[in-house]
């Protein structure tokens, strides 16, 4: 390999930073070895935003003339190494800067290496991330995503083990001396971290991934016209309005074919139809209207277009009607109300799973309570996902969330 | 117009009212002829004076339309942009930094689609602060969409902008049109001029109709989205097409204005003065064509076959036409009332782009470039002389000269 292409797929905002230290320590890792490097951003990516999906890349070559070969691009057209630092993106990603969901593997170069970090096991990963017509290794580094916000960092080492780790993946590039040198060097750096790399380094373990094994979803994908095709005056027509759900009840309205936004999402509200008081609330207050009116006027969220922002958590007045839970905890987008309506006491027995277990409740974006990252920190237990948070839920009224 | 020739008696001659009246206040009838819906105005001379002149049509009960004083250029572009996007037929104009300060909705304008007629009052950009003529004010959106035309008189003025809402409201067109009037030569100056009947020039002039990309509530769309990279390439490649198409369009409408009011050049492009037999043809662009031809008829009157090209449209460049009207010169001397600092051989826009015009034509008479007139500075006839002269030499050699000259300037 003279030359290796990386990129790190990460969420906007809470690991912007993270992104950026990856793909900097790649490339002055590599300057170790003498070789020559560039890291950019995807320059149609809105990383500022919650959530949102973005790429950043790393290339490093021997010389400066194979390093141009692959300068003045927005993204490179293909990869040798993926890097997810957020489990929930392996089953697609959408962002600003393309259209339709794009497979977590989809640059992937044969025989190419995808790097995620995750408490879940290969199996459960291969269920989401989609099938690819040549064979890969996917490479599971253990740990939550790390979150932070858009001025603070997470000190947790993950982007010195994502280092180190890759140090193992890409050895005739990235010596796990070199990379533990430049971690010493970087500010953020320190022996510490340098230790967690070397860690990494020896405990990282990739698996081979077959033709046949993935997610056999077809995603979504979106045709750019030709320019006579496209509408003038830089105009595009308007969604088009709801209908009713059925029988002229309820409404479900018209949603954009062609930007669904849902893979920001890395948690979902699951929802008790029984406990609903109907209030409205999160029908009104959802800023992305994901919830359509059904005939009995309970509210389902469509997971075609909700963002897991959790405001209709922070604002349901009834305890646990509505709960946000990691989005890894599901495999599908479908309603939950239709099977909630199929079989009621089958709907209890999934609902009351999926509120119950706390491991797939960890997940926040950001902090749910202040504290929580000392908390965090001092766990130590990087490897295991952190401490699991089991108290605070986000909204002023918590604490009140008790009808009587 | 200067050289309109009446082809036959039209009828519509027997219709036309005769009044003595300033540029502006001549395209101030034309608007009202075209009933516009929706004017925009913000003080700065010379362009004040069409403001001033349509605030009295609607006083006088002759025109209804929205009258929106903007607290400045920036808004009062913008707010016809919005009014035309839901069909009202717009009018707008400004001066010199005004126009500028307009810049970023001058912009959006043709991107938009949007068919705004605007009347450029061309002004001296400050500093320093000056009233008088230069044509830099007009050509900072020389390479944006807009259509650009200069005039030299107080009809062209009228008949110009009755043809501009013609083309920019052409379904095929939507772009905005900027009529430029030279300050004060034209804008403060009156002239008998003809303004037809209201009954004629609703025989040439459609409404306006916006079709599907009227903002209305029958008709929702999203219009200036924001895009990625894979979508403005395009969005210009529409931008170019609607301007070649303009070709066309600008064509149609000089016929069917013929046909209509029985007056109006042959060719819309440019206006051709003396140049059949012309050894020297010197080219300018508003105004300056009346020295210009006042010296030509002194010096043909002692045997020098000069002539003059008056380009009216700047965009679309009339290059093909202009090529094969220049070819025939032994030489050409372009008079700019305009700069371009640090431009190739320091010349003024209308000499570089006739030498890029120029340069795959059979034939390449010798070009001499000048500029004359700046902030205001009357064109005198030595200046017409001198510029023949270095022209007739430049024949007798069959050399181009790389030196811009400016004259008219104490030195």
């Amino acid at each position: 390999m003279a030359h290796l292409i990386c990129e790190v797929v990460y969420r906007g905002i809470f690991q912007k930073n993270l992104a950026s230290r990856i793909t900097r320590g790649i490339v002055l890792s590599a300057r170790k070895a003498g070789k020559w490097g560039i890291a950019f951003g995807r320059y149609g990516d809105s990383p500022q935003r919650n959530g949102i999906p973005a790429k950043d890349f790393a290339i490093v070559a021997d010389t400066k003339e194979e390093l141009e070969q692959h300068m003045a691009r927005y993204e490179p057209k293909e990869l040798h190494v993926t890097i997810c630092v957020d489990d929930t993106l392996c089953k697609g990603v959408e962002s600003w800067a393309w259209y339709g969901l794009q497979p977590i593997n989809r640059l992937l170069l044969p025989n190419g290496h995808l790097l995620v970090t995750s408490t879940q096991p290969a199996e459960a990963l291969l269920k989401d991330t989609h099938k690819k017509d040549a064979p890969y290794s996917l490479w599971i580094l253990p740990g939550k995503a790390s979150f932070s916000g858009l001025w603070v960092y997470k000190e947790d080492h993950t982007e010195a083990r994502v280092l180190g780790a890759l140090a193992k993946i890409a050895p005739q590039v990235l010596s796990i001396d070199a990379v533990a040198a430049a971690i010493k060097e970087a500010e953020w750096g320190s022996d510490l971290k340098g230790d967690s790399a070397r860690k990494a380094y020896e405990r990282i373990q990739g698996r081979a991934v077959k033709i046949t094994e993935g997610n056999p979803e077809v995603p979504y994908s979106f045709t750019m016209p030709k320019w006579w095709e496209m509408r003038e005056g830089v105009s595009i027509p308007a969604i088009p309005i709801g209908k009713p759900k059925e029988g002229g009840k309820g409404y479900v309205p018209e949603r954009n074919p062609y930007f669904k936004k849902f893979s920001s999402r890395t948690m979902r509200p699951v929802i008790d139809f029984e406990t609903c008081v109907k209030c409205t609330l999160c029908w009104i207050q959802c800023p992305d209207s994901c919830f359509d009116v059904m005939p009995d006027m309970t509210y389902d969220a469509n997971m075609e277009a909700c963002c897991g922002c959790g405001v209709c958590e922070a604002v349901c007045p009834v305890e646990n009607c509505i709960t946000m839970v990691n989005e890894a905890a599901f495999e599908d987008n479908l309603s939950q109300w239709e099977m909630w309506r199929k079989d009621k006491a089958a709907y209890r027995t999934w609902l009351e799973a999926k509120i119950r277990d706390k491991v797939h409740t960890v997940r926040s974006h950001g902090f749910r309570y202040r504290g929580q990252y000392e908390e965090e920190l001092a766990a130590g237990e990087w490897e295991t996902g952190g401490v699991p948070v089991t108290a605070g839920i986000p909204g002023e009224n918590a604490d009140k969330k008790h009808l009587a | 117009m200067t050289t309109a020739t009446r082809a036959g008696q039209a009828p519509a001659a027997l219709e036309d009212k005769e009044m003595l009246i300033s540029g502006s206040e001549a395209i101030a009838e034309a608007l009202t002829l075209a009933d516009i819906d929706v004017v925009t105005a913000y003080p700065i001379r010379p362009y004040d004076t069409v403001m001033q002149a349509i605030a009295k049509k609607i006083a006088n009960g002759q025109l209804v339309a929205e009258y929106i004083v903007a607290e400045g250029e920036h808004s009062q572009f913008e707010i016809v942009k919005h009014a035309s996007t839901v069909g009202a037929r717009v009018f707008c104009g400004s001066s010199g930094v005004g126009w500028a300060y307009a810049m970023e909705c001058l912009v959006v304008t043709p991107a938009l689609r949007v068919p705004m007629v605007a009347m450029v009052g061309n002004r001296a950009l400050d500093d320093p602060g000056a009233f008088g003529v230069e044509h830099n004010d007009a050509l900072f959106v020389r390479d944006l969409g807009w259509l650009l035309c200069w005039i030299d008189s107080s009809q062209e003025a009228l008949d110009t902008t009755l043809i501009a809402y013609r083309v920019a409201e052409d379904r095929r067109i939507f772009l905005p049109i900027a009529i430029s009037a030279d300050g004060a030569f034209l804008t403060h100056s009156q002239a008998i001029t003809k303004v037809p009947s209201k009954s004629l020039v609703d025989k040439f002039l459609p409404p306006y109709n916006r079709g599907d990309l009227q903002l209305h509530p029958d008709n929702p769309i999203t219009v200036a989205p924001q895009v990625n990279e894979d979508w403005v390439i395009e969005i210009r490649r529409q931008n170019n097409a609607a301007t070649e198409r303009a070709y066309t369009v600008i064509e149609e409408a000089y016929a069917d204005f013929r046909k209509v009011f029985g007056r109006g050049p042959e060719n819309p492009w440019f206006e051709e003065y003396m140049t059949e037999d012309a050894e020297i043809i010197l080219i300018g662009m508003g105004t300056i064509s009346l020295p210009l031809k006042v010296a030509i008829r002194n010096m043909r009157a002692q045997g020098k076959k000069v002539g003059l090209v008056r380009l009216r449209w700047f965009r679309p460049f009339p290059t093909e036409k202009l090529v094969a009207a220049l070819s025939k010169a032994k030489a050409i001397g372009v008079i700019d009332r305009d700069y371009s600092f640090g431009s190739p051989f320091g010349s003024g826009v209308v000499a570089n782009e006739i030498r890029a015009a120029m340069y795959n034509a059979d034939r390449r008479p010798p070009l001499l470039s000048f500029i004359c007139g700046l902030g205001g500075r009357e064109v005198m006839l030595e200046d017409v002389y001198q510029v023949t002269d270095l022209c007739f030499n430049a024949a007798k050699t069959g050399k181009s000269e790389t030196k811009t000259r400016w004259l008219g300037v104490r030195e």
